[in-house]
């Protein structure tokens, strides 16, 4: 498609209360590219925790509140590859039957992940600024299952010439975030956190680079508390960080 | 112990066992980098699963006419055709079938749906003396244990713990580590049980209704002895397993070996389509199938969960499952384990009792990517959570619709819903989140056993777009 004009943004509930930098930082970077960024006042949550737990009644319910913030044919990015997912792929799921089903559809068909709207759209091109840097790159399982835009973080980074990527082992293996699971089967979340923990600290990395805070949460904060030196950040913030 | 607590409880044994975890994690990711040495072209790969989701979904659609085809044709080949509708159903069958031949020993070749019946323990109960002859089978009926994955049933046993188990229950073969002397060793034992035996009992992959004809995959020939040398031969699989022509079965054979062990085809492949004839030197004096429901047809009716029954049974799922690696099969308490067995089992047993199963699981989507037959696993994982805790929202035919519902956790989703469906709402809760940050608590359950705890920014993203200009409708 086209440059846009402007774009939707829906910051995600994860992201409005525990990581609002990274996501100010994806709209600092569609600003940059000459594209006005609305944020709608009314955003909340995709209903996406609830659905993943069986609730859909409830995950209807908010899903359809903050449908009614972008009524606009504009693109609507989200720097998240679990809730764009939740809207691209499981909103027409969850709305079939429902009075707004077509205009979900259609919305569906206009969403876009931060690194998809950034590479396939923007065509953006990073001058790197920043120091030498070895970072692993920890791709969401929906950025690249249900997305499928695993390839897009990989293109961005490899644009910033000081930066080396190190690849963990079982580089595509989840985890073991999955929203409620973690709290539903914590010690089962713990084991696999720690083996993708292990997996990051041996490749020697500065830093563990993702498009999903959710996995910025769970391998951070085990990181966090194991007292490992390695840091996790979003790669809006990153990127932002190290590029004009 | 409910169904939840006694889950938790088989989950915090496998995961203290860290001997077995290492087990997993060496022989899947084995697995793993063989099935994907045969698949070195993705566009080549998806047409194959495509193909083959096409096969077994027509199949399906056209079930109940290509059974009776199927019946008609097997029984012009001479096979006789049992139905079973439940596991006693058809254990008394096969225990009537081997009464009435005077059998006392059988060999078995691999089949999960005689795991399904329990049908080892209903004959030996019975005083018939059975013997699993595929190796993997033979090692776990040494120890006394269910299968703990589809394909390779003794895969949670290393070398050490095989050459002990055999140590003990044959002293007088000597003791030894040695792959292949542990392999002729079982072989010999086998070898005189095969000359020995009176019936044989063997799976099916797939049943063609063109022809009448009941192929069987396997790697050993243990398959091909069971199913020939006895003058008996059982044969007892789902009725799923049919497919309508010949022409059907290489897509589905390249795709199931090429998935399940990373093999480009198996060592056997047998294609068994009538008994011994007159002119014929070898070859079982009859032969009989079984066919199972047990559920299948229940499942079948619904348009979405019908999909679970394309499954061929190849175990991928399960082998790239970041949760089985961690648990392996027997935490699951069920017959099949892992994606497939989240799927199915709570369709075929009830989500009143191992709907729980359904907690096992990140939808990390994993499973469904390498599906030969592309059921979308993590769709229907979702798809059973919301019918465990809501009975009223479909009208499908599953067993204990609602049974998971718990009076707080559905409370507290309400709670969720009035707060984030109603923007005003969550403004203040997130003014206060932020404002409050420091009250925020240091131990969240169990989250907090492996991470610290997240704490909430000092503004919100919201607030954040506004101070920076951007706008807000």
């Amino acid at each position: 498609m086209p440059k846009p004009a402007s774009v939707y943004y829906f910051g995600t509930c994860l992201v409005d209360l525990l990581y609002p930098k990274a996501g100010l930082a994806g709209m600092q970077l569609i600003r940059r590219e000459g594209i006005e960024v609305i944020y709608p006042d009314g955003q909340t949550c995709c209903g996406q925790p609830a659905f993943n737990a069986g609730y859909r009644d409830e995950a209807l319910g908010v899903a359809r509140s903050l449908l009614t913030c972008f009524p606009r044919d504009i693109p609507l990015v989200v720097p998240s590859g679990s809730c764009g997912g939740m809207i691209r792929q499981h909103w027409p799921e969850l709305f079939a039957g429902q009075p707004e089903e077509s205009r979900v559809r259609a919305l569906a068909g206009r969403t876009y992940e931060l690194t998809e709207f950034l590479v396939d759209v923007l065509r953006i091109s990073l001058n790197d600024l920043g120091e030498p840097m070895k970072v692993a790159i920890h791709t969401s399982c929906s950025a690249r299952r249900e997305m499928g835009v695993a390839d897009r973080i990989e293109s961005l980074i490899a644009q910033l010439d000081k930066v080396e990527v190190v690849t963990q082992e079982r580089r595509e293996e989840c985890c073991g975030f999955g929203g409620s699971f973690a709290v539903k089967q914590a010690d089962l979340s713990g084991a696999m956190v720690r083996d993708k923990t292990d997996a990051l600290h041996a490749t020697g990395a500065a830093r563990v680079i993702s498009q999903d805070c959710g996995c910025l949460m769970n391998i951070g904060g085990a990181l966090e508390k194991q007292e490992s030196s390695l840091e996790t950040q979003h790669i809006a913030e990153f990127l932002l960080e190290r590029s004009s | 112990m409910n169904q939840t607590a006694a889950f938790h409880r088989r989950i915090d044994e496998a995961l203290r066992n860290d001997q077995l975890r290492q087990n997993f994690r060496s022989a899947l990711s084995g697995i793993q980098s063989r099935r994907e040495a045969q698949f070195p072209d993705d566009a080549q790969l998806q047409a194959l699963r495509e193909q083959s989701r096409q096969v077994r979904a027509n199949a399906l659609i056209k079930q109940p006419e290509l059974l009776e085809q199927l019946e008609e044709k097997l029984l012009a080949n001479g096979i006789r055709v049992h139905w079973a509708e439940t596991p006693e159903q058809a254990n008394a069958t096969i225990h009537g079938l081997l009464k009435a031949a005077h059998a006392r020993l059988v060999v078995k070749g691999k089949s999960m749906v005689s795991e399904e019946t329990g049908l080892n323990h209903y004959l030996e109960q019975r005083g018939i003396e059975v013997v699993e002859s595929d190796l993997g089978e033979f090692i776990i009926q040494l120890a006394g244990e269910a299968p703990s994955h589809i394909v390779a049933p003794a895969i949670h046993k290393n070398r050490r713990e095989v050459a002990e188990l055999l140590h003990k229950h044959y002293p007088e073969i000597p003791y030894t580590e040695d792959i292949d002397q542990l392999t002729q060793s079982a072989r010999q034992i086998l070898r005189e049980k095969f000359a020995q035996a009176d019936a044989g009992i063997s799976g099916v992959n797939f049943m063609v209704a063109e022809t009448g004809t009941l192929c069987l995959v396997e790697n050993e020939g243990n398959g091909r002895l069971s199913t020939t040398t006895p003058r008996l031969h059982i044969a007892i699989t789902g009725i799923e397993k049919v497919v309508e022509k010949l022409s059907d079965v290489p897509p589905l054979l390249e795709i199931l070996t090429k998935s399940a062990t990373g093999q480009a085809i198996t060592t056997y492949f047998n294609m068994i389509s009538r008994p011994r004839q007159p002119d014929e030197l070898d070859g079982p004096e009859a032969v009989h199938l079984v066919l199972l429901d047990n559920g299948r047809s229940r499942i079948r009716v619904d348009e979405e969960l019908l999909d679970t029954l394309r499954c061929i049974r190849c175990g991928s799922c399960i082998n790239y499952c970041p949760v089985y690696v961690q648990l392996g099969g027997h935490a699951y308490g069920t017959v099949y384990p892992g994606p497939i067995g989240i799927a199915l089992e709570p369709q075929r047993i009830g989500l009143d009792q191992v709907g729980s199963l359904t907690s096992a699981c990140t939808l990390c989507g994993a499973c469904g990517q390498v599906c030969p037959v592309e059921i979308p696993l993590p769709r229907l994982i979702n798809r059973l959570r919301a019918e465990a805790v809501d009975a009223r929202r479909t009208t499908s035919s599953l067993i204990g619709r609602g049974s998971l519902r718990k009076p707080n956790e559905a409370g507290l989703w309400k709670l969720w819903r009035l707060l984030y469906s109603h923007p005003r709402l969550y403004r203040l809760f997130s003014f206060a989140a932020t404002r409050l940050r420091r009250l925020t608590p240091r131990r969240l359950g169990g989250w907090t056993d492996y991470r610290s705890a997240p704490m909430p920014a000092r503004q919100s993203l919201r607030e954040l777009a506004r101070e920076e200009g951007f706008p807000h409708a």
